[in-house]
């Protein structure tokens, strides 16, 4: 049983994170189209307000996960070696982790 | 059992579907490549008038426009073929024929975003 769901979970995850970049990315390109921000002060009042800057942690969170799914799977379909499919594995989450921290420190320096 | 292993490259063939398919795997990778430069470009444009700045700067380069239009022709390319995906998901587009005429939307979608994006960046 564990054996025939077990490829459900990432599965499920790349499209739910998929759909909600979608939206989010509808949603930026018709900000930057119809109001795009014209100095500093506007793009940042506009990022740091409650609904953009939870919604871009949201989509940072989701394209992290996405990108965990994807390139995880292209390891798996061409590192073949167990020792350096697991090292290349280790240090992409690692990667991936860094990344999601630097995100963070962006979203709340701009509150800052 | 093991899986039946084909590189002759000359003689494989590859059906539209299989171009979607495989840029799609292709685009996804240089988006992965890309992404921690987009994080980079939103750190320096919300530090700093001068760092606001210098992003601004950046779009005034040449080599950096390439970069931009490669990046946004890999996500047109991604995010079209991954609505094919979620669609034929949902068995939409399933039939040979549909299949292979929403491939080439997506391969063609692709690169007409591309197109508007190097008239508005050039």
């Amino acid at each position: 049983m564990k054996r025939a769901i077990a490829g459900l979970h990432p599965w499920l995850l790349q499209r739910v994170t998929a759909v909600y970049m979608l939206l989010f990315i509808v949603f930026l390109l018709a900000h930057f189209l119809l109001d795009p921000p014209q100095s500093y002060l506007a793009w940042h009042a506009w990022m740091r307000g409650p609904v953009v800057s939870i919604a871009t942690f949201v989509f940072c969170v989701a394209l992290l996960t996405h990108m965990w799914v994807g390139v995880r799977d292209v390891i798996l379909d061409y590192v073949k070696p167990l020792a350096i499919r697991v090292a290349a594995l280790t240090l992409f989450g690692l990667g991936l982790i860094g990344l999601g921290a630097w995100v963070i420190h962006i979203l709340l320096f701009a509150h800052g | 059992m093991r899986k039946p292993v084909f590189f002759n490259l000359t003689q494989i063939q590859l059906p539209v579907g299989a171009v979607t398919s495989i840029t799609h795997r292709i685009t996804g990778v240089l988006l992965a490549v890309g992404i921690p430069f987009g994080i980079y470009i939103l750190d320096l444009s919300l530090q700093s008038p001068p760092s606001y700045a210098r992003v601004i700067a950046l779009f005034g380069y040449r080599s950096f426009k390439v970069v931009a239009l490669v990046f946004i022709w890999a996500l047109a390319h991604h995010l079209f073929a991954g609505v094919r995906h979620l669609l034929s998901d949902i068995d939409i587009g399933s039939r040979l024929q549909v299949a292979r005429r929403s491939a080439w939307s997506v391969n063609i979608g692709g690169l007409a975003v591309a197109l508007f994006a190097a008239g508005a960046l050039f």
